[in-house]
């Protein structure tokens, strides 16, 4: 399956903005995580088609995911 | 000795009185409110005679505590009908607590067409006629009264819109580089400019300065505070590096960043107008990352932003003011957004609620979606030159919707939502419905917790559960930092770590003599909400006013979200 990976603020430094990645069916968002060579305690805020989702989501074809650093506010 | 500085315009008399002792524990906004509903009758004129604008520092304004320099404002405000208090950096809160001064209260009004200027130093204040600044922007205020008192002097001005007494106008305050902060939210720049009142210039040499109670404890407890900050993730690293404007991609994602007037909730060139593209031009272009609005702060969340010569264009350029320039009016183009702001802090109006007065002035047609040029021109030849319809554009979104027949008009109590879609976020929605303020984002963020999990984990921002109960608790909270003159974002450290809370506690003890403990801030934050509440409903509000605009029951695009919350909700806000 195929899906979109967002990076933002300071996780693209040395990586990405956007790519679309392959993965097996049935990836935990948790393997799509190390596979960008981030750890799961430097994210902030992680969203799969723009709703909150916990590491153990198991991702589908053409799921969009968003990755953030722990950030602030407005 | 601290004391209250009172100026009677209506016969143009000051006096200097002792601070009664039911004001003596309080400071900023808890300050400003409780002398508000005291004073001012709640059914007056917020441009009559029986209005007071009311000033003061935070409790911990003028001390080492970092961040801590904030200044309340506090009027019935003449945009939303309700009690107001908005805050700002810049010098003047230090300076007014250096002076000893807890709150200015400023009453009457002048007979006459006279406008006067006012100058406070260890005397006392003084009032004089005024001519040569009349009409001229807040820039030029500044530079011609540094000219006059010397490049120390603290300034409080308001623009051409505050002297034409616009609903949008703010009461900007001047930073330590000569730019403007701003009193930005419910034209209390009106309430200023109807008082006939230009500037107020403010020279601290010669104050007695602060006497710490405990300076060993003092500086302790700031050390602690200030690591907090600098241990926060988002105080520490995500404000310093990419500002405010952070936020624009992050709100991008989950869906809530208002766009072509909170027709939808992302916007395609969000990449052009984001925090990360936002901090990569500034470098390019030689201006500063990093910035802080007031001496003494460790975050630094603000940016000085140049343009393609790497010439000045502006600083403190929000989240806020880009989102709703960017996104909502769909400009889309930071340089273009850069100048607005620039010219909007010129003439004195609340970037908020210009920005959406605009998106609803190109709903209505008067021109069209990313026009950025035309946003331009209103700003410097409308608003700025007072024509009939830059009144109209200068009398915030409401009354623009108003005006041209609109009905997708984002306000609360008359006052602008901000970049925030409350169908997407709805923790912010409870906020913006219930404020005393009429809808105002900082009165309970409470996007950090819907996003980011501020505060011991995620609120789902898609659903209802749970965020009456979080609006009210950080609508309690802000209450507190509002009246210690802490900026904002010292609620994510306090709501994260566990040192913060206790080491702020005892700052204000070192500072005090007192004991206070940690229940000391709900005890505040509910006393000051009723105290505002009371007022609001004496001024003729009812809990229908709680109620977002009604096209929030449409969905918005990307989750198809819609503002369900009933109005017994929402009610059970008040339930403490
Ligand atoms: S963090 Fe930002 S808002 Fe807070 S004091 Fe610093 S510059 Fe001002």
């Amino acid at each position: 399956m195929r899906v979109t990976v967002n990076l933002y603020a300071t996780f693209r430094s040395g990586r990405f903005e956007q790519e679309l990645r392959d993965f097996p069916l049935g990836t935990m968002l948790r393997e799509v995580v190390a596979a960008v060579g981030i750890a799961e305690s430097e994210i902030g805020m992680s969203l799969v088609n723009g709703c909150h989702a916990p590491m153990e989501r198991a991702l589908r074809d053409g799921d969009s995911i968003y990755l953030f650093p722990l950030l602030g506010g407005g | 000795m601290d004391k209250i500085v009172r100026v009677n315009m209506s016969d143009l008399t000051t006096r200097m009185e002792a601070v009664p002792s039911e004001w003596a524990g309080l400071g900023g906004r808890a300050l400003t409110s409780a002398i508000v509903a005291a004073e001012v009758i709640p059914t007056c004129h917020p441009l009559g005679e029986n209005n007071k604008l009311v000033f003061a520092p935070g409790l911990l304004s003028g001390t080492t505590a970092a961040n801590s320099g904030r200044f309340s404002a506090g009027a019935k405000s003449p945009l939303t009908g309700t009690i107001k208090e908005s805050n700002a950096g810049g010098t003047a809160a230090q300076m007014f607590a250096r002076l000893g001064i807890k709150a200015l209260i400023i009453e009457g009004l002048p007979r006459g067409d006279s406008w006067y200027g006012l100058r406070v130093n260890k005397d006392g204040v003084s009032i004089a006629e005024e001519t040569e600044l009349i009409g001229k922007g807040n820039f030029a205020v500044v530079e011609a009264l540094e000219a006059r008192l010397g490049k120390k002097c603290g300034v409080l001005t308001i623009g051409p819109a505050g002297e034409m007494r616009m609903l949008s106008a703010n009461i900007s305050v001047k930073d330590s580089d000569s730019k403007l902060r701003s009193h930005g939210r419910g034209g209390l720049g009106a309430v200023m400019g109807s008082k006939r009142i230009k500037f107020i210039a403010i020279d601290d040499s010669g104050a007695a300065g602060i006497t710490l109670a405990d300076p060993e404890k003092f500086k302790a407890a700031a050390r602690t505070f200030a690591r907090a900050l600098i241990e926060h993730p988002a105080t520490g690293e995500g404000l310093p590096t990419f500002g405010t404007a952070e936020m624009v991609n992050i709100v991008n994602a989950a869906g809530g960043l208002p766009t072509r007037n909170f027709t939808y909730g992302r916007f395609e060139k969000h990449e052009n107008i984001s925090g990360e593209t936002l901090r990569d031009t500034i470098i390019a272009r030689g201006g500063s990352p990093k910035h802080g609005c007031q001496p003494g702060c460790i975050i630094q969340c603000s940016q000085v932003y140049n343009d393609k010569d790497g010439k000045y264009v502006t600083s403190g350029f929000e989240y806020e003011t880009i989102e709703m320039l960017g996104a909502n009016a769909c400009i889309g183009d930071l340089d273009v957004i850069a100048r607005a702001d620039h010219l909007m802090d010129d003439i004195g109006v609340d970037s908020i609620e210009t920005a959406v007065a605009i998106g609803v002035a190109m709903e209505a047609g008067v021109l069209p979606f990313g026009d950025g040029e035309g946003v331009l021109r209103l700003l410097r030849e409308e608003i700025g030159a007072g024509t009939p319809l830059g009144r109209i554009l200068g009398s915030g979104a409401g009354n623009v919707g108003r005006a041209y027949g609109v009905t997708r008009v984002p306000v609360v109590k008359n006052q602008a939502i901000p970049a925030y879609d409350p169908r997407s976020i709805k923790g912010i929605g409870i906020t913006y419905a219930t404020s005393t303020m009429g809808a105002d984002h900082t009165s309970g963020y409470a996007v950090g917790t819907n996003l980011m999990g501020v505060g011991g984990g995620i609120v789902d921002p898609l659903k209802k559960e749970g965020q009456v109960e979080l609006s009210r608790h950080l609508q309690i909270i802000t209450v507190m930092l509002d009246s210690v003159g802490l900026c904002l974002f010292i609620g994510f450290p306090a709501a994260d770590i566990p040192t913060c809370v206790p080491a702020l506690i005892d700052m204000l003890n070192a500072r005090f003599g007192l004991e206070l403990t940690p229940e000391w801030i709900g005890g505040l934050g509910v006393t000051t909400l009723k105290t505002e509440r009371a007022f609001n409903i004496a001024a003729g509000f009812t809990n229908k006013d709680d109620r977002l605009p009604e096209f929030f029951r449409e969905p918005v695009a990307p989750h198809n979200a819609v503002w369900d919350f009933s109005g017994e909700e929402i009610d059970e806000f008040w339930n403490f």
